[in-house]
């Protein structure tokens, strides 16, 4: 690709991201409102579909102080580092055949190196707001994101040993001749989607800003646009999680009739609803039942899921 | 090395396109967003009390162990990862090493159970 194809599917590859988590954010208010019977926002534009751009309006103009004793530097630092990394992960993610950033061969990878990375603008927010909530919540964050990380690589180590590569397409590729992986992989597909819940930092595993007692956690003194960001992060993270989840198990971009983007949309979307309906399902753990069942639980059963994979593929080679 | 480099300059770029991104919000709120500080409002959030002691405290030992029990399993995950990769291509010795290297580490993962390491309590 040449550098100015590069360019301009990069910058398309950005604003259809802002624009999908903007959407994301009006769709998941719509279907919680669904789910607890009531409406939802439906004032600005069509069923409420542009309260997204009211609201990013709204948070641009507000007033956005650093805390007397902040650490300024890291406090406004912090913000943009839980944006950029996954905004960036989307380059290995390939929407449709050849329609990708870059195609790397440890496009898996990266993309896991990419969601660890925003827990580094939580723990550096926290850390820069000088408040105890926003410290115990960082503190939280951290610890959380280190039991979940640990299982979350072992839990698609099953997918990536079937279609030995790291690479997106040849994942997608692998499961074209065969079934999709979440029928051969079911208790890795399913170890995957706690870790990435836990990963992108959602209900029911957003402990580091769990309101009752945390306040809002590490976003405690955030407000306007820095609070946007880490917003814009969470929402992005999701979406990555789902991109991720789409590939190695869902079969990425194939499907009949329909174009492959229409096909990967559709899977992510589905896989979007899903988080926003266990957030409406479910209760937050404590924190010692998060902690315990990433070490107790998960870890063994993602080991035991990679054995039994690689137990069973050496079975079946000549 | 220029094969390598024309593989990742696309994410290099994107990368970088990311952070600039980033930074431009973040800028663009501080050019237009009104700003009215006083000190009630810059003061650190507590409730509504006046904050009691410096954030940056003390805190329990367990979250040092948690980083501890996850740079252990982080490093088997990065040994597992070109074994998964290599997989098609690997004789029986390959693999049957590998299960004693998780056998050993299994072996740990117990003790450090046993040991109470995983209890948050």
């Amino acid at each position: 690709m040449s550098l100015t194809a590069t360019l301009l599917l990069s910058v398309a590859v950005l604003v259809a991201l802002i624009v999908a988590a903007g959407i994301f954010t009006w769709a998941e208010r719509r279907l919680l409102g669904f789910l607890q019977e009531r409406l939802g926002p439906n004032r600005v534009g069509p069923f409420g579909f542009l309260q997204w751009v009211a609201d990013t309006v709204k948070l641009i103009a507000k007033e956005d102080a650093p805390p007397a004793g902040a650490d300024v530097a890291a406090f406004r630092l912090a913000p943009a580092l839980a944006a950029a990394p996954v905004l960036a992960g989307f380059g290995v993610v390939a929407f449709a055949p050849g329609l990708v950033v870059a195609d790397l061969d440890m496009g898996v990878l990266f993309v896991m190196g990419m969601l660890a990375l925003t827990v580094w603008a939580m723990v550096l927010g926290a850390w820069g707001s000088r408040n105890r909530y926003a410290m115990l919540g960082g503190l939280r964050a951290a610890a959380q994101m280190l039991a979940y990380e640990s299982f979350l690589g072992l839990s698609l180590m099953g997918c990536v040993l079937l279609a030995g590569s790291f690479r997106m397409g040849d994942i997608v590729a692998a499961q074209q001749d065969g079934a999709w992986f979440i029928l051969i992989q079911p208790l890795g597909a399913v170890l995957f989607f706690i870790a990435g819940i836990a990963a992108a930092h959602r209900l029911p595993f957003d402990l580091q800003e769990s309101e009752q007692d945390l306040v809002a956690g590490f976003m405690t003194e955030y407000s306007g646009m820095s609070f946007a960001l880490f917003f814009l992060g969470e929402y992005i993270a999701v979406l990555l999680v789902a991109a991720l989840f789409t590939t190695l198990f869902l079969g990425g971009w194939a499907g009949p009739i329909l174009p492959a983007p229409v096909w990967f949309g559709l899977k992510v979307g589905a896989i979007c609803a899903l988080f926003v309906w266990l957030r409406a399902a479910l209760p937050r753990p404590r924190y010692d039942q998060l902690i315990g069942f990433a070490w107790k639980v998960a870890l063994p059963l993602a080991l035991l899921n990679l054995l039994v994979t690689g137990w069973i593929a050496v079975g079946d080679a000549p | 090395m220029d094969e390598l480099l024309r593989e990742f300059l696309p994410i290099v770029i994107l990368t970088i396109l990311a952070g600039g991104l980033g930074l431009i919000l973040m800028l663009s709120a501080v050019i237009i967003a009104v700003r009215k500080p006083d000190p009630e409002k810059v003061s650190a959030y507590e409730c509504g009390f006046n904050a009691f002691d410096d954030a940056r405290m003390k805190f329990e030992v367990r979250f040092y162990l948690v980083s501890i029990l996850f740079i252990i399993f982080d490093l088997e995950v990065a040994f597992l990862f070109p074994w998964a990769v290599a997989f098609g291509e690997m004789s029986m010795t390959a693999f049957w090493s590998m299960m004693v290297f998780l056998a050993v580490l299994t072996i740990g993962f117990a003790y450090e159970w046993k040991k109470g390491a995983l209890e948050w309590q």
